[in-house]
């Protein structure tokens, strides 16, 4: 079973977002960066697929700036075999030109199984997953919360908004990973040694010129200062009082 | 060049849902700012019948693709359909409703033509004969305005933050039912189950009123206390992620950057603290409450209203006081 798990690069979701300079991108200025989590999600899977039965090869794509590779020495130190960095410093802002530079990639690989995240934690587009299957044209599930493989299927499961889905697909077949997937190991500091020497091919990602532009980025408008109400619950007729008559909320 | 906006009218179970009728209320304006029809989509297996009500939320005409195999919603098969009734039309404007399904489609429909993408967009406006919309990004850190540079330019819409008009009775929409070719490989992937949710639960995104638990509910049984406040308000119960991976509650209950995105006119935060995780998801509140034994909590920035003490004797106390004053 062969397996490519797409990974992107993205602030830790603990940074306090700061715009930069041209007031269109981030200050990237003392942000640590880490594999989109949703994306790690979808690494365990694929190694724990890859356990269970005892063949296979792991291969990681990732488009982003240089220091892409590091988020995929992690991947690497988790469990996956090799990859492939698509390199882009212009840092493209445009999902589905980033979509067609991954499909172009992986139109050259053989797999069985394609793996995402249901989202990369920086743009929220919640999108290239299904995009790249599209483009590749082969069918795709979308928020995954268990994956079973057998003869040339794949049994999964999903939220939905009617409750959980159960849904049958062909193989070769995209999957977005959810979070209730699995839960992601921390690689052992022997596994962050072999990562180094893992192969890791690095190319040009092929990006067309992006259809939309971001011409600002803003902060959210501030929420007023809240006001601490009182101490225990002899404060809560007060509250109630606010929430009705003031919030309106009740 | 077309000037029409083309809307994914969202069903379930043979039933528009409200994101629908959201979504045609915003398509109309966006039409007639561009000088075009706000022309509906309703794809699913028994959807003609309701079709034409549509005109009353603003849609001009309804394409209707009605087929039995289309039944259950897959990516796969009403990405395909969807996709063919935009590419027939050339709309300026792709709109749905930034949902499972919604989200999905747009994905599809946007590798499908060629055309840029921006998801759950919670403001937009018309700009040099086009559309530029706004959007949260890093889970409601920041902002970003978005300019397309080439149509269709596919959008999808935050639920609840666009309000629909009242339905005029009066108006109805013309009807188109097409026939497409579906062929095997728009079924590789098949539902084959579909286990419904509990009945009377609520749906955090659906929800207007949350009472949310953090990891002060010391235990799974600690709930009953918010179950008791939700139960009353009709609200639903949403939880930390620390409760969640603690199996305290489902996943699908998890408010957060890596939870759901929630923003009712109601949170009440109940020995959560506050942290920059669970803010993102639940900070776009109308009005947020929190209880918390820590005046230094974190959450309590973020409140408009607080109180400082143990959740166990504030709850009941505010579920008793609630019961009091509004019956
Ligand atoms: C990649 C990543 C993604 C994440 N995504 C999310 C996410 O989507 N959602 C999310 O919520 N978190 C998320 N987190 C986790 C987040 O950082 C926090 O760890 C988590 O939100 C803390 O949960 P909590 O507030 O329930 O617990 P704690 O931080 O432990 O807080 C418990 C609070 O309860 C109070 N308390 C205790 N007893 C009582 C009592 N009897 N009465 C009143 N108050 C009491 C305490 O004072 C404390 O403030 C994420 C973390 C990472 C690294
Ligand atoms: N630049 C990228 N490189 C590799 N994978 C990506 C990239 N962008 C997005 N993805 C994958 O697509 C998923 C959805 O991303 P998005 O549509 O941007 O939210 C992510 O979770 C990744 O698995």
């Amino acid at each position: 079973m062969n397996i490519v798990v797409c990974v992107k690069r993205v602030p830790d979701t603990e940074t306090k977002i700061k715009i930069g300079g041209e007031g269109t991108k981030i200050d990237p200025a003392g942000v640590e960066f880490i594999i989109s989590p949703f994306d790690e999600f979808a690494v365990e899977e694929a190694i724990r697929i890859k356990e269970k039965l005892g063949k296979g090869e792991i291969t990681i794509l990732s488009l982003g700036p240089a220091d892409a590779q590091t988020i995929m020495r992690k991947a690497y130190a988790m469990g996956a075999d090799k990859g492939t960095h698509l390199n882009d410093a212009t840092e493209c802002q445009d999902t589905l030109a980033e979509a067609q530079a991954l499909a172009a990639a992986l139109k050259g690989m053989q797999f069985d199984l394609l793996l995402f995240g249901k989202q990369a934690v920086d743009y929220d587009n919640g999108a290239v997953g299904v995009q790249v299957a599209r483009l590749l044209n082969i069918p795709v599930v979308s928020r995954i919360i268990k994956l079973d493989v057998a003869d040339g299927k794949a049994t999964v499961e999903r939220e939905s908004d009617m409750g959980k889905e159960v849904v049958e697909v062909k193989l070769p077949a995209a999957f977005t990973a959810e979070k209730g997937l699995n839960e992601p190991r921390y690689p052992k500091l022997m596994d962050i040694m072999k990562a180094k020497k893992k192969p890791l091919e690095e190319k040009p990602a092929q990006l067309e010129a992006p259809k939309l532009t971001i011409v600002k980025m803003d902060y959210p408008p501030a929420r007023p200062p809240g006001k601490i109400v009182g101490q225990g619950e002899e404060s809560v007729p007060a509250l109630v009082n606010l929430l009705k008559n003031e919030a309106k909320a009740l | 060049m077309g000037n029409n906006v083309l809307i994914f009218a969202e069903q379930m179970g043979g039933k528009f849902r409200s994101v629908a009728y959201e979504a045609i209320c915003q398509g109309k304006k966006m039409a007639q700012g561009l000088g075009g029809k706000a022309i509906a989509v309703a794809i699913g297996g028994g959807v003609e019948a309701v079709a034409k009500d549509l005109g009353q939320y603003g849609a001009d005409k309804v394409i209707v693709v009605d087929n039995a195999k289309l039944k259950d919603f897959t990516v796969d098969a009403y990405g395909k359909a969807f996709s063919e009734v935009v590419s027939k039309n050339d709309p300026a404007v792709v709109l749905l409703a930034a949902t499972f399904q919604g989200k999905d489609l747009g994905g599809y429909a946007s590798a499908a033509l060629g055309a840029p993408l921006s998801s759950d967009c919670t403001e937009w406006a018309s700009q040099d004969g086009g559309i530029q919309v706004k959007r949260p990004i890093y889970a409601g850190k920041a902002y970003v305005t978005v300019k397309f540079n080439s149509q269709p330019a596919v959008i999808s819409l935050r639920p609840k933050v666009f309000l629909p008009d009242a339905p005029d009775a009066s108006k109805s929409a013309e009807v188109e039912k097409i026939d497409l070719a579906l062929s095997d490989d728009d079924f590789r992937s098949v539902v084959k189950e579909i286990i419904t949710k509990t009945a009377g639960k609520i749906d955090v995104t659906e929800a207007d009123i949350i009472v949310s638990g953090g990891r002060g509910l010391k235990g799974p049984e600690g709930f009953v206390v918010l179950e008791e406040l939700a139960g009353l308000l009709g609200a639903a119960v949403g939880a930390s992620r620390t409760v969640v991976d603690e199996g305290w509650r489902s996943h699908s209950d998890q408010i957060g950057q890596t939870g759901k995105v929630v923003s009712p006119k109601l949170y009440i935060a109940c020995g959560i603290s506050g942290a920059i995780q669970h803010l993102a998801g639940m900070r776009t509140s109308k009005c947020i409450v929190a209880i918390n034994k820590d005046p230094e909590a974190p959450i309590f920035s973020t409140a408009d209203y607080g109180i400082v003490g143990d959740l166990f004797k504030v709850v009941p106390a505010l579920t008793a006081e609630i019961k009091k004053t509004i019956g």
